[in-house]
């Protein structure tokens, strides 16, 4: 059976690299599976689950805004953040979700708002990722 | 004429100098060595985008954002990236003079490293923001710095971003430069720093049509600012591999300064002593004629 070779980078490592059965992604135009063989194309990940089959066992990474290339044997990511859902500290993530929403209560920046937003997004994604894998 | 005790004295504390410039110089190689491991992990990140902006840009065809508006010239704001200490050699100084270049009155400054907001208030110019950013530059510092910019820019505060860094050509040159980061001309790929080339070659054309989600142009709008964000981060990375390399390459010249100076005065405080020595045995002698 033809796969996909799912690649995740971020500017500071690549992520992810393997050959998957199946992608499940985040996308501007709503949840999308990608199976081998899919028509090229280009489109927006939201920050959220990243769920890939491979050999019947799901594996599931948090990942933060980005965009994907999809062709017929490659999902490419690329965002700022992308973390395995082994790898979440989850106590972590809840600190930096109370962190940042403690933070929007105060008068900010836009920037800075931008910014608490991005991290809070973050560390919902990895919460979300970590707990609903748990069940 | 200084006594023995002097100069031995001189060589001690000469000694300690050298010791300290050597260990700041393994530091500042091992520290170098880190800045490139870096820059080389953005590289399958650079490749992806190369690809997705080839694809976005060709299918977009003729397409407009408000991060590419041509605006008369008014007001510039100018990002400088220098490096929070000093020891370095002349980076800074090379830095800073390009920077001085600028008109006064209309140019604002976004500094990131404390030398360059130094100058900055030192010459009583207009300061909008300080950055801060780490030993290892991260992405997130690098979109602080990119998002304040491109905020300035879409308020029409500045009509145009300029940015001074450091390109790292090798470890020995070290080049000054001053790229255009607004409003974006034309889409230039992105090479995975400390290059030596200082990027700007031509995006590669795919040839795999591609669809698009929600629509090309969409995609490319959205794209635009995080190119900004990961040249940035790039100018941030080579900084900083400059930044070591010419701190590496200062210390060495401190060491091998000190060295020569310490062997200058041993050779200059053996001589002394000889005569010492020999002043003491004449004395002697004389008077051992004297009383014979």
């Amino acid at each position: 059976m033809a796969t996909l070779r799912l690649e995740i980078v971020t500017p500071e490592a690549k992520i992810y690299s393997e050959d998957v059965d199946m992608v499940t992604l985040p996308c501007v135009e709503g949840e999308m599976g990608i199976y081998p063989m899919h028509v090229p194309l280009m489109t927006q990940v939201l920050s959220g689950e990243v769920t890939a089959r491979r050999g019947g066992a799901d594996y599931h990474l948090a990942v933060g805004e980005g965009f994907v290339e999809i062709s017929a044997d490659r999902v490419a990511i690329m965002t700022d953040m992308a973390i395995k859902s082994d790898d979440i500290d989850e106590a972590k993530a809840e600190e930096a979700r109370k962190r940042a929403e403690v933070r929007l209560q105060e008068k900010l920046s836009d920037e800075e708002a931008a910014s608490v937003t991005a991290a809070l997004a973050h560390s919902l994604a990895q919460l979300h990722v970590k707990r609903r894998n748990r069940r | 004429m200084p006594s023995t005790r002097d100069i031995r004295r001189r060589i001690k504390s000469i000694k300690n100098t050298a010791q300290i410039t050597k260990a700041m110089q393994m530091v500042a190689s091992s520290k170098m060595r880190k800045a490139q491991l870096s820059a080389l992990a953005g590289r399958p990140y650079a490749a992806l985008m190369n690809d997705v902006l080839a694809a976005v840009s060709a299918g977009a065809g003729d397409f407009s954002h408000p991060l590419m508006e041509v605006r008369p010239l008014k007001k510039r704001a100018v990002v400088l990236i220098t490096t929070d200490k000093g020891l370095c050699g002349a980076l800074n100084s090379n830095l800073l003079r390009e920077a001085g270049r600028f008109d006064k009155d209309t140019t604002v400054y976004v500094c990131a490293g404390r030398k360059g907001a130094q100058f900055v208030s030192r010459v009583k110019r207009n300061l909008a923001a300080e950055f801060t950013y780490k030993d290892s530059p991260l992405f997130s510092e690098a979109r602080a710095i990119s998002r304040f910019v491109q905020k300035l820019f879409l308020d029409g505060e500045v009509d145009n971003v300029e940015v001074i860094y450091t390109n790292f050509i090798n470890t020995l040159i070290q080049k000054p430069e001053v790229r255009r980061l607004l409003p974006i001309r034309e889409i230039q790929a992105v090479e995975a720093g400390v290059s030596g080339e200082g990027g700007g070659t031509m995006l590669r054309k795919s040839d795999v049509e591609y669809l698009f989600e929600p629509d090309a142009g969409a995609v490319l709008g959205n794209m635009l600012p995080h190119y900004l964000n990961f040249l940035v981060y790039q100018f941030l990375l080579e900084a900083k591999a400059s930044e070591h390399s010419a701190r590496m390459v200062a210390m060495k010249n401190a060491t091998d300064n000190a060295k020569q100076i310490i062997k200058d005065l041993t050779l200059e405080y053996n001589k002394l002593r000889q005569a010492n020595i020999t002043k003491e045995l004449l004395e002697i002698t004389t008077a051992q004629m004297a009383m014979g």
